[in-house]
């Protein structure tokens, strides 16, 4: 059912497509006849083309990594009251949201929220983190930039109760609506 | 819409007003328990709430408590209709952590196991979509097909929905000859089919009445609520986990990425089937280039330590992005797992989207996102 409505690629994915690894040997038009020889795979990341641009005209200091590695591009670590400000750097960038969450540590008495965010157009991976005290976990909400932060700092205050200000409906999302636990935490015991 | 001057008001204290309809949770157009808190205004719905958490299991709990290789099996029960490329998130952020080298062949078993189980997924959505519709007859057909699919992958995983067939290194089994050619004949076999759907189905004019102009979302929606997969490519952008961030062996086979600029639901009703067609096509490379050798890492350590840090793993599953996050501390058991499931992302944007639309139409709607509900509930 090949409609010619459904035109090929646009030219960018073509782009990111030819920049893998070269195509492995001819292989096999049989595959129990010839077993040819396995190449190792090698997943090969898109070329972050934003990269760049944010890299020079940032307010917050992006580290390049190694997606290979480490599954996203650009990092760092940010202080909350820059969260708001590194919300807005990634929407004018054109990035989405991907997701936001928490992480309790418990040993060093702070909370750790990292924001995800991907490129829809080049494939761009970048997170950034923030870390709050324990005892008075607040960050401001980013809500106002990203509406889709809203279900998912709901989720990350039910399991870890970081209270995000400003934030329109911070109520119970996935737990019970009575709920005054929070999972996630390391000293959470049931 | 003026009120009928029969119910108009009797006096000036009781005006006109909205009330609160309650779709679900236990409704068969949700597909599962997901509450809707719709406030209307006669047919019109002025505000949608989803109500989400009925079927929530605290997925991401049960991850610090067992080490990876035990975490594995709930992998398949978060999209328990596309298990397969669940699982592969999970065991590509090990392997990438554990830097494991994956044998050749269990990469491209992974990739037409995957793809077989986003057609079986796609067949699903379809039969149901139609089904909140109206229309019974195309559940049968799908159903039919799909069963095909199930023969194929229990033989080789020994389960019908819910695999785990793949393991961190590598696959549970290799697959037999006969899993290659039966898949071989359900490619051919499913082809003439997807003709078929068209004719009977996507060309039927009561259903493009039903879905063209439907729900509109634009690009820019998406990205505010990092909606993904058919959704995002529906609304005119070509993203695809496979191509923008290429895993597994995803950059050796050659396949398109549907989309479409409408945004509407037969714009998502549309990409989801030529995305059947896509699979086929690469299930049909997969197996030409099928090359022989192990199906399993040969040093992959009893007791799986990850280097302490924190990795990422994103695939396309068959609702869009799927990402899993682990935080390592260099133990056994990993000390915090992030799910980024899809349809998440994809509902956030229901109550925006669904201002001002008419029941019928908002169910019409709700049925192209392609909702699985334990996928939001984790």
């Amino acid at each position: 059912m090949a409609s010619s409505s459904f035109a090929t690629n646009a030219s960018f994915m073509t782009a990111t497509a030819s920049n893998g690894t070269p195509a492995p040997a001819s292989p096999a038009a049989n595959p129990v006849a010839v077993p040819p020889v396995p190449a190792p795979v090698q997943p090969v990341a898109p070329p972050p083309e934003p990269a760049p641009a944010l890299l020079a005209g940032s307010v917050i200091q992006l580290h390049v990594v190694d997606h290979a590695i480490k599954g996203v591009h650009l990092e760092t670590t940010v202080s909350p009251d820059q969260v708001i400000a590194s919300a807005l750097e990634m929407d004018q960038a054109g990035l989405a949201l991907d997701t936001i969450t928490g992480v309790d540590w418990l040993a060093e008495k702070q909370m750790e929220v990292v924001y995800d965010y991907f490129h829809p157009v080049t494939g761009l991976r970048v997170a950034i983190r923030s870390r709050v005290s324990r005892e008075d976990p607040e960050i401001p909400s980013i809500s106002q930039v990203f509406p889709g932060a809203n279900w998912h700092e709901r989720e990350t205050h039910d399991f870890f109760g970081i209270i995000f200000a400003g934030h329109p409906n911070l109520e119970p999302f996935l737990l019970p609506e009575d709920a005054t636990y929070h999972p996630l935490r390391k000293d959470f015991a049931s | 819409m003026t009120a009928p001057e029969l119910i108009e008001s009797p006096s000036e204290r009781a005006p006109r007003e909205n009330f609160v309809l309650n779709l679900g949770p236990q409704h068969p157009a949700t597909h599962g328990v997901l509450r809707v808190k719709l406030t209307m205004d006669g047919e019109f719905i002025t505000r949608a709430e989803p109500v989400c958490g009925y079927i929530h299991r605290m997925q991401e709990k049960m991850a610090e408590n067992r080490t990876f290789a035990q975490f594995l099996p709930n992998t398949s029960r978060i999209d328990y209709l596309s298990a397969m490329t669940y699982t592969h998130a999970f065991v590509g952020a090990v392997e990438r952590a554990a830097k494991l080298q994956v044998p050749p062949r269990a990469e491209y078993i992974r990739v037409i196991t995957s793809e077989l189980n986003r057609i079986s997924s796609h067949l699903v959505w379809w039969g149901a979509f139609l089904l909140d519709l109206g229309g019974f007859t195309p559940l049968l057909y799908a159903f039919d097909d799909r069963e095909k699919i199930l023969d194929l992958l229990e033989a080789i995983t020994g389960a019908r929905l819910t695999y785990s067939y793949y393991r961190i290194g590598g696959l549970y089994n290799d697959v037999d000859d006969a899993f290659l050619s039966g898949t071989r004949a359900f490619v051919s076999h499913m082809r003439p089919r997807l003709k078929m759907y068209r004719e009977l189905v996507t060309d039927n004019i009561i259903l493009r009445k039903r879905l063209i102009g439907i729900g509109p979302v634009s690009a820019e929606m998406c990205r505010k609520y990092g909606a993904s997969g058919p959704v995002l490519r529906g609304s005119g952008v070509a993203y695809d986990v496979r191509k923008a961030e290429p895993y597994s062996v995803y950059n050796q086979l050659d396949f398109d990425v549907p989309h479409l600029p409408e945004g509407d639901s037969m714009a998502r009703y549309l990409v989801r089937l030529e995305e059947i067609a896509q699979s086929l096509r690469i299930i049909e490379q997969g197996i030409d280039k099928l090359p022989s050798g192990p199906v399993m890492a040969e040093k992959v350590p009893r007791v799986l330590k990850l280097p302490a840090g924190d990795y990422c793993y994103a695939v396309e599953a068959a609702r869009g992005r799927f990402m899993v996050r682990i935080v390592s501390d260099n133990k056994e058991i990993p000390y915090r797992v992030k799910l980024r499931t899809p349809c998440l992302s994809n509902l956030s944007l229901f109550e925006e989207a669904s201002r001002g639309m008419l029941l019928p139409d908002a169910l019409a709607f709700m049925g192209s996102l392609d909702l699985v509900i334990p996928d939001i509930d984790r």
